[in-house]
């Protein structure tokens, strides 16, 4: 059984981010609850205040606004796979989220709860890294905006402070015809290791790419050196032989209950290239 | 007063299975205790305790949720489903009686979950395809692996086949 605790109910972020402030290390965000309340029922954790910012309206909303698709922290990840508005701006996140565990946490997960927990096998951070998206936090005292590349910043370390809030995510609208695919290899729950690749291909020529890695280290990795070698080039063939090298080069796993350390980075080579494969297919079909 | 202010209670009001209940709980009470040990409800299983296996399945709203990992406070104001509400006037549902008729049921232990989860399914979709089935129960496991009949079943009530369209 969890130890005790209670349980707030603020209406405002301000008030959530005034109480987290208020309890420091006796409290947390509760949201969706699906990482933080196993780990209470281990005993890993425990927090006398459990901050629900579930009462807060209107930090669920998914919309585009200024040249992005905002993603309210709150938005389940169901919410998200379901939402026309995604289908439309953003349809492989749709695709990622319709693979995150299982039908129950994808039920309850938030996505906002699933950046701020960092688990390092987080399927739509791999996404959101190549993607170029940036989180935005809120507390009492205002807003700021990060790249998710600096929100990111170790094995379940953010760099939300104690009364900040995840308020959104914010995705830039991609340029007009870019597509993506996302791969993984999974025989838990999480993934064992994933790649997303993202490209625009004109007149048979990759004009811009996007390539990202997770699972196999304490970060998904953006690898730009994949994204240099994929420019100018036509797709297939050598330039996704050297992508998936640069991939390769840039995982930096360790042994543990997914596999071996060899065997996942040779997962990173073979999935950016089925990635990069898939990604070029949808081009060259006018779908995204 | 001391008692209270270290273990605070609060009220909540909740749907199941088509009754109203009301109750004062911890706020660390989990719905599957609170279903299995206040209403007695023990259709739900505890089983890997970690959202993975799909045992402690119960429908909040009609979708599919994790008792053993979800706060009984969580289900206030809403409306929980259970295997118990399934059965009306002594006939069990036709999705039960088609687990029935195929077979689907070896121990047993996950066929409740198995059951609730397939039957938010069939709601939204009414004639799956075999890859949406194994999608949607992905997380619901059959450590038996008596999954061809679970899926024979589940095809079964969805066509029809089982007599009852």
């Amino acid at each position: 059984m969890l130890g005790v605790f209670e349980i707030h109910e603020p209406q405002t972020v301000e008030e959530a981010s005034r109480l987290l402030g208020e309890y420091g290390f006796d409290a947390s965000v509760y949201a969706g609850g699906t990482e933080l309340l196993i780990l209470m029922k281990e005993g890993l954790v425990h927090y006398p205040h459990l901050v629900n910012v579930k009462t807060i309206p209107g930090l669920a909303e998914i919309a585009v606004e200024d040249g992005h698709l905002k993603i309210g922290s709150l938005a389940t990840h169901r919410q998200i796979l379901r939402s026309p508005v995604v289908k439309e701006h953003a349809p492989l996140l749709a695709e990622v989220e319709r693979t995150v565990a299982n039908v129950r946490v994808r039920a309850a997960g938030t996505i906002g709860g699933n950046l701020c927990f960092a688990e390092p096998h987080s399927d739509p951070a791999t996404l959101l890294m190549a993607w170029g998206a940036s989180i935005e936090l809120t507390s009492a005292s205002g807003s700021r905006e990060l790249p998710v590349e600096e929100f990111l910043l170790g094995l379940f370390a953010t760099a939300r402070q104690d009364d900040e809030i995840l308020t959104a995510i914010r995705m830039p609208l991609p340029p007009e015809g870019m597509v993506g695919a996302y791969r993984k290899f999974t025989t838990h729950e999480r993934p064992t290791a994933c790649a997303v690749a993202l490209l625009k291909i004109t007149d048979g020529v990759i004009e811009d790419a996007r390539l990202s890695i997770g699972s196999v280290g304490p970060l998904p990795v953006r690898v730009r050196a994949a994204e240099d070698v994929l420019r100018g080039e036509g797709p297939g063939g050598a330039a996704f032989e050297a992508a998936a090298e640069a991939a390769f080069q840039a995982a930096d796993p360790v042994d543990d209950i997914y596999g071996s350390a060899a065997y996942k980075k040779n997962l990173i080579r073979v999935l950016t290239t089925r990635a990069l494969d898939e990604a070029a297919e949808k081009a060259a079909g006018g779908t995204s | 007063m001391g008692a209270d202010l270290h273990r605070p209670t609060i009220p909540i009001r909740l749907t199941v299975n088509g009754r109203l209940v009301e109750a004062e709980i911890e706020p660390r009470l989990m719905l599957l205790d609170f279903l299995r040990d206040h209403l007695g409800l023990k259709g739900a299983k505890r089983s890997c305790d970690v959202q993975v296996c799909g045992a402690c399945t119960v429908l909040l709203d009609g979708v599919p949720h994790s008792a053993c990992c979800t706060l009984a406070y969580e289900a206030r104001d809403r409306e929980v489903t259970t295997i118990e509400g399934l059965a009306q006037d002594g006939r069990l549902h036709r999705l039960q009686q088609s687990f029935v008729d195929h077979t689907a049921v070896q121990c047993g232990y996950c066929t409740s979950g198995m059951i609730l989860a397939t039957l938010s399914l069939l709601n939204e979709n009414p004639h799956p395809s075999q890859a949406d089935i194994q999608h949607h129960l992905k997380g619901n496991l059959c450590r038996c692996t008596g999954y061809w009949n679970i899926f024979e079943a589940i095809h079964a009530a969805a066509s029809g086949e089982d007599g009852s369209e």
